[in-house]
């Protein structure tokens, strides 16, 4: 690591006007502190903002508002959350360690960096890492790479498992920034697509802070499943996952909602088959026709082609847990 | 066979040359220094308290020390483990205000006003906890590197009430590596204290 100063600013107008391109706020320190030991990330300063963000679930009639602060265990464990948002509490569980949810904060998983081998590896070529030096992975080791979304500079994908959850649930993030105002960034505005600047992983404004993530009530409390795919049955990244939720009228389905992570650069909504399933009968063929139309989106790359029937059977399994969940 | 010889040219260019590096003056030696310290960040010493197993210390460290590299290399508690020293293993997991975290990945310098229990503070004297007798009794371990982790995350796994089934139990200890694969003797040791 690189040595640094480290402070606990009091306000949020201290921490965001002492915050520049070579400082970084820490909180759970969970991704931070591991880029900063491979010199990924080298800041000069940091802002300790544990004490400073508020660790607080509030619970109202038009939704929830989860703190910035709450670490990813509390949150799973909230009752609020586990009764009103449970697909939210579902995805915590799926991801990381029981060690890292109780470190790890809502609004730093919102903001970590991608797991591509090439972006942790500084003796590879990487757009995220060094802009222009090249992507690695679009003709290299590409397994865990994206199969949509992605750009001829950058194949990473997003590696959280909540922000599917708040995506597929139309969350918003609230942030402070530079000019003291708190403003919402609705979810599926809020992670960004590569493009030719993959260096940006997504649009919260220069060193604004996130204090919150608000979620709008919904009905999607009953029916409703998270399903990761991946490598070992706990502790690892998704090479797909499926956050899926309905809202039913005996068997038809009035409201659908159909997100996926390990897929894109961002959390990625399915809004064409989602569409699709407005107004039909929850049975196994529809959601067949669903997935169907879901992967008729992907181009897999060079290593990734598995992708493909994965994607389709965890889709069709997924929104079948929904009707026993 | 012909001698070897070395010109007068040779013999007062390298002596010259060696004069002039053995008598560089004090006031440039300074200036390299200082140009060193714009390139090289000079570290950054902080001074805190900390409480680990109920015991106060006065810490004077580098802002990067983590609190894994504080309890190994300053307090000589060696009992916690550094394993992958990048949050993959849980060989460093101790408990912080009685939560299970890595210490690797946790700045020691942010744990100033919390409570922190490593391995070493579990036992009551000489009496083992129940964790511990139940490892030796269950077979929950083999090298015992990973062990200090493994007790201090099976420990809050009972806490935490995660103990309802082995699936629920391997799920709960999912952060915690054994590569000698004593598993099914830790699962065994943390149904044993459960019950």
């Amino acid at each position: 690591m690189r040595p640094f100063t480290l402070s606990k600013p009091s306000t949020i107008s201290q921490a965001v006007s002492g915050k520049n391109e070579a400082v970084r706020y820490i909180a759970g320190g969970t991704n931070l502190l591991d880029l900063m030991k491979k010199h990924i990330s080298e800041p000069d300063a940091l802002l300790d903002v544990t004490t400073l963000l508020s660790d607080t679930v509030q619970s109202a009639p038009k939704g929830i508002r989860i703190g910035a602060m709450v670490r990813n265990s509390v949150a799973a464990s909230n009752s609020d959350i586990r009764s009103g948002f449970p697909l939210v509490a579902k995805a915590i569980l799926a991801g990381a360690s029981p060690q890292i949810r109780n470190m790890a904060s809502m609004g730093g998983n919102l903001l970590q960096r991608t797991r591509c081998p090439y972006f942790y590896d500084i003796t590879m070529p990487c757009n995220k890492r060094k802009p222009g030096s090249g992507c690695g992975a679009k003709d290299g080791e590409n397994r865990m790479s994206a199969v949509v979304g992605y750009s001829e500079h950058c194949v990473a994908v997003h590696p959280s498992d909540l922000c599917i959850a708040l995506a597929a649930l139309d969350a918003s993030v609230i942030v402070t920034g530079k000019d003291q105002k708190a403003i919402a960034i609705p979810f599926k505005d809020f992670h960004r697509l590569p493009g030719s600047t993959p260096e940006k992983d997504n649009n919260l404004p220069e060193n604004a802070i996130i204090t919150s993530i608000d979620i709008p009530a919904n009905a999607f409390n009953k029916n409703y499943a998270y399903l990761k795919v991946r490598d070992r049955d706990s502790y690892a990244f998704a090479l797909v996952s499926v956050a899926a939720a309905l809202q039913l009228d005996g068997l038809r389905i009035r409201e659908a909602r159909l997100a996926s992570g390990g897929v894109a650069h961002k959390p990625w909504r399915w809004y064409e088959a989602e569409q699709f399933l407005k107004g039909k009968e929850a049975t196994q063929a529809t959601f067949s026709q669903a997935a169907d139309i879901v992967i008729k989106e992907i181009k897999p790359l060079s290593n990734n082609g598995f992708k493909l029937p994965m994607l389709k059977g965890a889709i069709e399994v997924a929104l079948q847990n929904c009707l026993t969940a | 066979m012909e001698k070897q010889t070395y010109s007068r040219r040779f013999f007062l260019t390298t002596s010259s040359l060696l004069a002039t590096f053995a008598f560089i003056p004090e006031s440039v030696k300074a200036f390299y220094s200082n140009v060193k310290k714009l390139v090289i960040r000079p570290k950054e010493e902080l001074r805190f308290l900390v409480t680990i197993n109920k015991k106060k210390y006065r810490i004077n460290a580098d802002s990067r020390t983590t609190l894994l590299d504080l309890v190994r290399e300053q307090l000589q508690l060696t009992g916690t483990k550094k394993g992958c020293d990048h949050g993959q293993c849980g060989a460093c997991t101790v408990h912080v205000d009685g939560q299970r975290v890595l210490s690797c990945l946790t700045l020691a310098a942010m744990v100033q006003d919390k409570n922190v229990t490593t391995i070493e503070g579990l036992a009551d004297g000489d009496k083992l906890h129940p964790m511990q007798q139940a490892f030796i009794e269950c077979d929950g371990f083999q090298c015992g590197y990973c062990t200090p982790g493994q007790i201090m995350s099976a420990v809050a796994c009972v806490n935490e009430g995660h103990t309802g089934s082995v699936e629920e139990i391997k799920e709960f200890m999912s952060g915690n590596l054994c590569r000698c694969g004593a598993y099914n003797g830790i699962v065994e040791s943390i149904q044993k204290v459960a019950r």
